[in-house]
């Protein structure tokens, strides 16, 4: 089996890219694939505790993230530097379990899978 | 195996070619395409870091179709200017692609 | 090789549909293969039969679907992305109720899997993004 690698740069509400990059996280934990989440750049905004969309109008993109771990996606990578550089409290985070990960570990990730999916 | 980086971003408006960058490994090739290859002008932001990484041995590519509807040729001579023909090859040659947008 | 595309960006917006349209002619034109296209988030707009552009102006829907057409390319549109944006086609038309429909010919309205499956079945997987 080829192992896919999601590599989410972009933040959770101002373009629907980051829903869209779960959706298909989720779609291959669904179809049981060998995936794995990578969270980088503003993609480590979606991990920040306290989202609250707006009722009726945006939906929770924290809750899907959520749901990672019942679909079989164990471990979700995020890049520590891109965390550090915003200022994340890493502490208080809307997931429980996160892989941090440096530069070097990045790389390691991305050599380790056979195909990227880039959002 | 290694990796392709596509990076389709100005670096005078946007980190994304910093970051691409910062962590592309030895092995790897960038190509700029669209608005990236603004990142082939020496008045660029990322211009040192970008030639810290030739340095190392990464080979980065601009496409020429791109560099040529912005009016710019490539400032730096250890940039290649490619066509797509190789941009598929180097996609062939290289494992996984990742793009950076 | 064998290729699978991932297309994110909308025509006319960005440059992702142009940038994979040219990159998917260069690799047929190689011998290479493609299994499949997979139009995603904005890309599913490239699926659009309706887009009417000025004459002066490259028709880029209608190229990919002269592509898809030349080489019988598998073009998947993401069904759950296509839905919410208005991409859509006779049976999700009735189904939904609404007048209309716009998918373009060649192209196949269909779930996430069918990336999934592309990628595993692939040498190669590009994204084009916006």
């Amino acid at each position: 089996m080829k192992s896919l690698l999601c590599i989410s740069r972009h933040s959770p509400y101002g373009t629907a890219i980051a829903r869209e990059a779960l959706e298909a996280v989720l779609a291959a934990a669904a179809f049981e694939q060998n995936i794995a989440l990578l969270l980088m750049d503003d993609g480590v905004w979606q991990l920040k505790d306290q989202q609250q969309p707006i009722a009726g109008i945006q939906k929770s993109l924290a809750r899907n993230l959520n749901a990672l771990e019942m679909f079989g996606v164990d471990t979700v990578y995020a890049h520590q530097p891109s965390a550090q550089k915003r200022g994340l409290n890493t502490a208080e985070l809307c997931i429980e379990s996160i892989e941090w990960l440096d530069d070097d570990q990045v790389r390691q990730l991305i050599s380790n899978h056979d195909h990227l999916l880039s959002f | 195996m290694s990796t392709l980086h596509t990076v389709n971003k100005s670096p005078f408006a946007d980190q994304t070619l910093q970051s691409c960058l910062t962590l592309c490994a030895n092995g790897d090739s960038i190509l700029l395409i669209e608005d990236g290859t603004y990142g082939a002008l020496t008045a660029a932001p990322t211009t040192a870091l970008l030639n810290s990484v030739i340095a190392r041995g990464i080979t980065v590519y601009a496409l020429g179709d791109d560099l040529a509807a912005r009016g710019l040729h490539s400032q730096l001579n250890n940039i290649t200017t490619i066509n797509y023909q190789t941009f598929v090859r180097l996609s062939c040659e290289h494992k996984t692609i990742q793009s950076w947008y | 090789m064998k290729f699978t595309l991932v297309i994110l960006g909308a025509p006319y917006s960005d440059s992702a549909s142009q940038s994979a349209l040219a990159f998917a002619q260069a690799a047929l034109d190689d011998g290479h293969s493609i299994h499949r296209l997979f139009f995603y988030a904005n890309g599913v707009y490239n699926a659009s039969r309706l887009a009417a552009p000025p004459q002066d102006e490259h028709d880029l829907p209608a190229s990919w679907t002269q592509l898809i057409k030349q080489h019988q390319l598998d073009a998947v549109v993401c069904i759950a992305a296509a839905l919410r944006r208005g991409v859509i086609d006779a049976t999700e038309a009735k189904r939904y109720q609404k007048d209309s429909n716009n998918i373009a010919e060649g192209f196949e309205l269909s779930g996430l899997g069918q990336l999934i499956e592309a990628s595993a079945a692939s040498d190669r997987l590009l994204t084009f993004g916006p």
